[in-house]
């Protein structure tokens, strides 16, 4: 991919926009279509359009396929730690059941409860999605010789 | 049929379009050229969703159909070959036989279905209408769909992305981390084509 030059240089153009626009979409998610699912895809894109321009080696220094697993098993954990969170914190006065934002905030009175727990379990989906679909273009990407400069 | 609303004809050419995308993947040999049209056709479906007002599934649709599953079907396609085997004539008629009774059973359910657009329909009654009403009460956020995603059915979107860790876990388990060298002695498969760059 030496020689691509046009490519190398759109695509580090938008290499930074495409995660910009995935980060919009992450919290955004509130307002507007969007949420961790396809802000996770997003950001997934931009490494993955990086490693087909500058070659997969490059890609895994800059996102390591250890920090990649490390982060799907770790979107999983945040999301069922706000559930056991919830479980303990007593915001509403009672018990709470799992997942139950409410509980997190004391203050009922202007939702702050949900609006957390549900950017704490969006950052969660956020973390397991990106990571799992870089680890499973890794691993395809592992096996797979480079494609080839006439295929382009 | 009422001709007054514009967008109608909008669908009318995206489930065209589609269906001519359709008929060009199962008719072409080139894997490439079908990997590529099954990106088409997500995109169109994308925009078909948006012309449905379901912008959130348009997105997703357009991010994992268009945009991973391509890249990941042609990271497929370079470990097999480059075209597919015409089946045989059997296979044909065993085919033929399948979708024929899938289609007719489709056909004869289309009565039972509800109108487009019939806001009487159990998809706009019951418990959405519910979500709709309570959501600027309970949650407090203008995007139904996130508070219904992440707040009323929290549990499914927890069991959601559980799913998608278990993908990863599975792919990893049959190709490995992706971390090891190159098996390039293995890709008897893969083109020679390499060039020195």
């Amino acid at each position: 991919m030496n020689q691509h030059l046009i490519l190398r240089v759109v695509s580090k153009l938008l290499i930074p926009m495409i995660v910009v626009f995935g980060f919009y979409v992450q919290f955004h998610g509130d307002f507007g279509p969007g949420g961790g699912f396809q802000a996770g895809v997003i950001l997934a894109v931009a490494v993955i359009l990086y490693a087909l321009i500058f070659g997969v080696e490059a890609a895994r220094k800059a996102v390591p396929p250890a920090a990649v697993r490390i982060g799907a098993a770790l979107g999983v954990l945040i999301y069922s730690g706000v559930g056991v969170v919830t479980l303990f914190a007593g915001g509403t006065g009672e018990a709470a059941n799992f997942l139950d934002y409410n509980a997190l905030i004391a203050d009922q009175s202007h939702h702050a409860g949900q609006h957390y727990g549900i950017m704490f379990v969006e950052l969660g989906v956020l973390c397991t999605v990106t990571s799992v679909m870089l680890a499973i273009f890794y691993a395809f990407a592992g096996r797979v010789p480079d494609i080839p400069d006439e295929e382009w | 049929m009422d001709m007054s609303d514009i967008t109608q004809f909008l669908d009318y050419a995206l489930i065209a379009m589609l269906l001519a995308v359709g008929f060009a993947i199962v008719r072409l040999r080139n894997l490439f050229a079908v990997v590529m049209l099954t990106g088409v056709y997500s995109l169109l479906s994308a925009a078909w969703f948006v012309s449905l007002d379901a912008v959130d599934v348009a997105f997703t649709e357009a991010a994992v159909g268009a945009g991973i599953s391509t890249v990941l079907m042609l990271g497929a396609m370079l470990l097999t070959a480059r075209e597919s085997e015409p089946a045989g004539a059997k296979r044909h008629w065993a085919a033929l036989s399948v979708v024929v009774a899938a289609g007719a059973a489709l056909i004869f359910a289309i009565p039972d279905m509800p109108v487009y657009g019939d806001p009487d329909s159990p998809a706009n009654a019951y418990i959405g209408m519910e979500y709709m009403e309570r959501t600027p009460e309970e949650i407090a956020v203008p995007n139904v769909v996130t508070a219904v995603l992440a707040s009323y059915r929290g549990y499914d979107t927890m069991g959601e992305t559980v799913v998608i860790f278990t993908a990863a876990l599975g792919v990893m388990l049959l190709l490995g981390f992706g971390t090891g060298r190159r098996e390039e002695d293995e890709d008897d498969d893969a083109p020679k084509t390499e060039t020195k760059s």
